[in-house]
């Protein structure tokens, strides 16, 4: 048969073994340990969990290895393996308040119970290239505070104590968390799905429309109320034992946005909150999806949805990047069989017009 | 690091009974769009989850799997979906339309006509036949639940008066059972007579869009049409330049940098078969 993809088999053996050969790059450098990455590449193991949604640092450094340091390609892998893990349970939820803070900053106090804390952000760096990292220069030991020891009161419930700001709210007893990796997604949707659909989102994408809202399309009027990084422990409740066992705990970035807020024939004028959490260190990732939560949030409060960031269906149907690169990236496989039948749609129809326009030009002619 | 080992045709049994009551209801419901909680595929999505996640639910250790591409089963992806059930199921396969119990398909229908007991599991990028009148999908399951399919003629009925014809040659819809519309996934409309009272069960798998829709055996089929501009299928005036089949579709290769170029049967198991016989 005369198909130039004709022998797909070997082509495709010969294709991976030159991806793994491109992959290896040259023998001559040292091949990249997985606590290298883990270690030195921390801030893009993170992301690759985040956006996997899995927690696991050693397989996420895999997937950044396999994946030549492609970002979405990694996550995919991650995605691809998570996906085929049995379902124990669901832990309780989180206490963030009781998060050992690394990093803590508020943009609406100046000072505030459990105070400011910079952490090791890159904020306040100058971006000069340092010639000094491309050899294996020492590194000073940082600067240890003692720890507090005490929770650090979130910044919503400062607020919360005058009413000022809306509530956390309570879920009802019997409430079962949804889980957009176990049910289809609905239309609309719940918070808690949509946040988490925020959560696994892209982070490119989630950033280009929080930027939007910024800038006039759907705009929030946000305040940092405050970010927060640092280690939180998490627990599983177990049927047959009586109290909550914990998992161990795992490393997050939580964002508080405070946005302004009129007041509607519903609502009094109050300081409205939009949310975001995700796995790791990524103040840009979970500062746009609280933006794009509070965006989201439009109808419940009322508000016009007149802006892209706004509309539930566009921002989440188009947020994974797992689908997104998927999709865009299955034009390269073969179309001929369609190209075929609009080839010979536009050629009929060329034929057609040529045609009416000899008629047309006889017509004249008498 | 545990990596643990794959279930039988990859996905967990929980999963493939979730997928497999999904498929009974959707053939239940002919032509209905049955929401499924999609899993992620070791593929991409976009290069046949859906029908890779169908198959994995139906095939069982003694079914023989053919797969198809624009009609070849040499074609890359299709190659790739072959050798991951050979992986993870371990199952026979074949090129012969008539000897496979499953075939999965992206763009094609065989031109062999199927008999009972086969199963065509069609790849489907875009299950909503709807979506390039109606984005939103609040709206389109409206418009099906009110069965309000006008929007849809008014565009067939547009493309007739801004091209004499009805401009849609693949992905053309069609009324299943006298109820739904639905998008026959993009095959061309060539093949859309075939799937009128076909004996074999006729499943589609929409894995991004986490949809599942089903055609079974001896069901109406009818392309939307007009009375006054009935539905035709493409014409080919040559026939297959290596089997000399006529009828069937064809695909155009191009030659030569001078325009040279023959038309083939896009159905490679047919053309060989067709060949053997002369």
């Amino acid at each position: 048969m005369y198909v130039a993809v004709k022998g797909g088999e070997a082509a495709i053996s010969n294709a991976h073994r030159l991806l793994a050969d491109r992959r290896r790059g040259d023998r001559s450098v040292p091949a990249i340990g997985l606590d290298q990455i883990v270690e030195q590449l921390a801030l893009g193991v993170d992301r690759v969990m985040s956006e996997g949604s899995l927690y696991d640092r050693d397989l996420a450094a895999l997937a950044v290895k396999q994946a030549r340091g492609d970002m979405i390609e990694a996550i995919f892998l991650l995605r691809a393996y998570r996906t085929t893990l049995p379902r124990f349970g669901y832990t309780k939820p989180i206490d963030t308040e009781a998060m050992l803070v690394e990093r803590r900053v508020s943009a609406t106090y100046k000072d505030l119970p459990g105070g400011q804390l910079l952490g090791p952000t890159f904020d306040y760096t100058h971006r000069l290239l340092d010639p000094q990292l491309a050899e294996d220069a020492p590194v000073d030991e940082p600067e240890r505070r003692e720890e507090p020891g005490e929770k650090i009161m979130r910044v919503s419930e400062i607020l919360a104590g005058e009413g000022l700001i809306e509530a956390d709210g309570v879920l009802p007893d019997d409430h079962r968390p949804g889980d957009i990796t176990r049910e289809p997604l609905e239309f609309p949707m719940a918070r808690d799905t949509r946040l988490q659909a925020l959560a696994r989102g892209d982070e490119g994408f989630l950033l280009a429309l929080a930027y939007s809202t910024q800038r006039g399309y759907g705009r929030s009027h946000p305040f940092v109320g405050e970010v927060r990084i640092g280690e939180v422990e998490l627990e599983l409740e177990v049927p047959e034992l009586d109290f909550a066992v914990p998992l161990g705990s795992i490393r997050l970035t939580e964002c508080q946005m405070v946005n302004q807020f009129k007041g509607s024939s519903k609502v009094p004028p109050q300081f409205t909150r939009g949310y975001g959490l995700v796995f790791g260190q990524s103040e840009r990732k979970a500062m746009a999806m609280a933006l794009c939560d509070r965006s989201l949030r439009a109808e419940e409060f009322g508000e016009d949805r007149l802006a892209p960031a706004q509309d539930e269906e566009f921002v989440i149907s188009h947020s994974d990047n797992v689908q997104a690169t998927g999709f865009v990236e299955h034009l390269k496989l073969p179309h001929y069989v369609d190209f075929q039948a609009e080839l010979d749609l536009v050629r009929r129809m060329r034929a057609e017009q040529a045609e009416a326009g000899e008629e047309e030009g006889k017509e004249a002619a008498e | 690091m545990n990596i643990a080992s794959y279930n039988f045709a990859y996905l967990d049994e929980q999963t493939k009974r979730m997928i497999r009551r999904a498929i009974l209801k959707a053939i239940a419901i002919p032509g209905y769009q049955v929401p499924f909680a999609s899993r992620e595929m070791p593929m991409p999505y976009g290069w046949g989850t859906g029908g890779v996640q169908v198959t994995a639910a139906i095939i069982g250790p003694n079914d023989v799997l053919k797969v198809i591409d624009q009609g070849a089963d040499d074609t890359t992806n299709a190659v790739s979906i072959r050798a991951f059930f050979q992986k993870v199921a371990n199952v026979a396969v074949t090129t012969k339309t008539g000897d496979a119990s499953i075939i999965q398909t992206r763009h094609r229908i065989p031109e062999k006509p199927l008999g009972q007991g086969q199963v065509l599991v069609y790849q489907v990028p875009i299950p909503e036949p709807l979506r390039f009148l109606e984005p939103r999908e609040t709206e389109t399951r409206k418009m099906h639940a009110l069965e309000e399919y006008g929007l849809m003629h008014v565009k067939l009925y547009e493309d007739i008066a801004r091209h004499g014809r009805i401009a849609t040659s693949y992905a053309y819809p069609v009324k299943v059972e006298g109820r739904y519309v639905m998008d026959p996934s993009p095959t061309p409309k060539f093949d859309n007579p075939k799937m009128h009272m076909s004996p074999a069960l006729q499943l589609f798998g929409a894995g991004r869009e986490k949809r599942i829709y089903a055609v079974p055996p001896f069901t109406d089929v009818v392309s939307l049409d007009f009375e006054d501009h009935p539905f035709e299928i493409q014409t080919f005036t040559e026939p297959c330049a290596l089997c000399g089949s006529t009828g069937v579709y064809l695909d155009e290769v191009i030659l030569d940098d001078r325009g040279g170029r023959m038309f083939v049967c896009s159905d490679t198991d047919h053309c060989e078969e067709c060949r053997d016989e002369h």
